[in-house]
């Protein structure tokens, strides 16, 4: 699949190897402070990884493939995540996630053209207690309902220009 | 600070925390655990530091952020000591009127307070909350009371005991025969024998040996391990320690969901704050045992909770399970054999090793010893986690301490053991809950997960849910391709009872 390459930092990405003593069991770990940085995989950073580890690209491509936690394309700005486990289910967070979709006009696992919003479904956040539940960055948002979405957008962004 | 190398360098500094301690300071307690936090519980202990602090009140009362109370349902949970004066639903604009009337004057403020639905009745003590008050809190017990970023707080309620007791009266074969004789089985929902799984780890050829915590909750609708990893991260060191010595072990990996940042971070200040005491790291307890343990986080594959998995991720690959016949125990991380348990498991250890394996026994039923804790979740009133004795019947589970279903609304199936469990329908409410009883009903203890249903909730809907999900979560690997095909015939399997419910 096409990758996009985005400029290559490589010094970053070398603190980052660096500071795991270039082991190669700590790729996963590795991988994920690049996600972190870049909010995605980009491609340069993964041939450098695999270079640097000597680790074969098959398995850095694998392992960045295999774990939901590592994206190959950029992502937007704040990431939207409903749960979809059965707690959240059952209490209908199906229902918040296709409000999203509508009111975003984008599907689950899609980033808005303008790089603001990425929507996904994840399958339980373990706060079940509070179903349904989403989180928006590390903030949670407890007994949602759709027609709490608009709402929920609105303070995303309105905190967003106050930053 | 020095590091702690006798059992009487421990007892030692209890006793001065002790002695320093005034049980009858008021004291307010923040529940900032993930349920409580979402609700703005970081908001309201702000508010009462700011309070506090206004008013004077700095050395005349104490505040503590506690772990999760398990109660989120009515988050965020305050409870202020000494009386345990129990408030919930607490908002920031509560926080002055709460510091002037309850923690100077011990009035209390009667809209706080929890009122019994069934009765209207108002309750003023968190024990006496009929959701806590029908528990047997074992593992869960401290979660409530202690500052999980403070070790000091965990050696108050003699954190570590077990540890110097382990290390230096009981030889490796006491400390494996006792937790086999207690009956402790894996909490994370195989149910193996713990002490026979940490003989055989013991007795496999090789100098190299390893143990693993397995926090890496997957399962939809259950949150028990964050809340402890949250909440009292220290008694699943102290666990781990203890396996660790006994097994021959010397390094120690953590596997956590990195969905849970909070837990992660709570488990690091634990690790760092135990090697400053020296009960992680070399010549523990100068018994020549060395040992530390490393944190991994998960990378969101929900297939990394099986063993052979979740060795593989910490090895830095893709997460695929491997043929069962390979016994962990013999060859695990890097082929060297690895006893991996998940979190509370490890946190029962403790109490095995200070209070006997006769004592633990006498908790629980015949072949299910102990206490097992559930996330109470769904179309139930208290949603919360819970633990009881096993053997608990379910109705007790979801009546009594859940408060009954949602709105008034007719019980139909409680759902257990996660996707590949089962749904229990009313016919069998007073099933005894325990390993066997569950499998025997066509369900599982899996990782403890109780989501209720109502009546309003379609039966074919959840079988199709559950379908999806399982679909969902192995479809990532080829060689999950086949457990797909058996998740799919069992997914069918439920459908077809469901039907006839």
């Amino acid at each position: 699949m096409e990758m996009p390459e985005g400029i290559p930092e490589y010094s970053k990405v070398d603190k980052i190897i660096e500071s795991y003593s270039c082991e190669k069991s700590a790729l996963i770990a590795i991988l994920q402070e690049i996600e972190n940085l870049y909010g995605y995989l980009p491609a340069w950073a993964l041939r450098h990884v695999s270079e640097k580890l000597g680790v074969s690209m098959i398995q850095v491509y694998g392992v960045a493939s295999f774990y939901d936690a590592f994206h190959l394309t950029p992502r937007g700005k704040h990431l939207i995540r409903v749960c979809l486990g059965t707690a959240c289910y059952l209490r209908g967070s199906a229902r918040v996630l296709e409000a999203f979709e509508a009111e975003l006009g984008i599907k689950d696992g899609e980033t808005t053209p303008d790089l603001e919003f990425s929507l996904q479904s994840v399958r339980c956040l373990g706060a079940c207690a509070l179903a349904p539940v989403m989180v928006v960055g590390e903030r949670y948002f407890d007994k949602m309902t759709p027609t709490k979405v608009h709402s929920v957008l609105k303070r995303v962004q309105s905190r967003n220009e106050k930053d | 600070m020095k590091k702690i190398r006798t059992p009487q360098e421990l007892e030692a500094l209890r006793n001065s925390l002790l002695q320093r301690r005034d049980t009858n300071k008021p004291c307010v307690r923040v529940c900032l655990g993930t349920g409580c936090r979402a609700r703005g519980s970081l908001d309201v202990a702000k508010a009462f530091a700011n309070e506090v602090k206004r008013q004077g009140l700095e050395i005349q009362v104490e505040r503590k952020q506690t772990g999760c109370h398990g109660f989120c349902e009515r988050g965020p949970v305050v409870v202020i000591g000494p009386k345990e004066i129990f408030y919930q639903r607490v908002k920031q604009r509560d926080v002055p009127e709460i510091v002037s009337k309850t923690l100077l004057n011990g009035e209390v403020v009667d809209r706080l307070l929890y009122a019994n639905p069934a009765t209207g009745q108002k309750v003023l003590y968190e024990y006496e909350v009929p959701f806590y008050k029908k528990q047997t809190r074992l593992v869960l017990a401290n979660n409530g009371t202690i500052d999980p970023t403070n070790i000091l707080d965990y050696i108050a309620i003699r954190g570590y005991q077990a540890l110097a007791k382990a290390i230096k009266t009981m030889s490796c074969e006491e400390i494996i025969d006792t937790v086999e004789k207690s009956g402790l089985r894996g909490l994370g929902g195989g149910g193996f024998p713990t002490g026979r799984k940490w003989r055989l780890c013991r007795e496999a050829p090789g100098n190299i040996k390893f143990v693993i915590g397995n926090g890496d909750e997957g399962d939809p609708g259950a949150f028990s391990d964050r809340s402890l990893m949250e909440g009292n991260p220290h008694s699943i060191l102290e666990g781990m320690i203890i396996g660790a010595y006994a097994i021959g072990a010397n390094q120690g990996y953590l596997y956590v969901r990195a969905e849970y940042p909070l837990a992660l971070k709570h488990l690091q200040i634990a690790i760092d704050q135990a090697r400053e005491y020296g009960f992680l790291g070399k010549n523990i307890f100068n018994s020549g045992f060395d040992f530390d343990i490393r944190i991994n986080r998960g990378g969101g594959a929900f297939v990394c909770g099986e063993s052979s998995a979740l060795v593989a991720s910490i090895e830095g690959k893709m997460g695929e399970p491997r043929a069962k016949y390979i016994h962990t125990v013999e060859r695990g991380l890097w082929n060297k054999p690895t006893n991996l348990n998940n979190v509370k498991t490890w946190a029962n250890v403790p109490f095995i090793i200070n209070n006997g394996a006769d004592w633990y026994g006498k908790i629980g039923t015949e072949k299910s010893k102990g206490t097992g804790i559930f996330s109470l979740v769904g179309k139930v009133n208290n949603t919360g986690l819970v633990e009881i004795p096993m053997g608990t019947p379910l109705r007790q589970v979801i009546y009594d301490i859940g408060g009954g279903i949602l709105g008034g609304k007719k019980f139909k199936a409680v759902q257990t053991g996660g996707p590949s469990g089962g749904c229990i329908p009313e016919k069998l409410l007073d099933l005894p809950v325990d390993f066997e009883k569950l499998t025997e009903a066509g369900s599982m203890m899996g990782s403890g997960g109780m989501i209720v249903m109502d009546e309003d909730t379609c039966m074919v809907d959840v079988a199709r849910y559950f379908l999806d999900l399982l679909m969902w979560l192995d479809i990532s690997s080829t060689s999950c391709r086949m457990n797909l095909v058996v998740n799919v015939f069992l997914a069918v399997k439920e459908l077809k009872e469901c039907l006839r419910l």
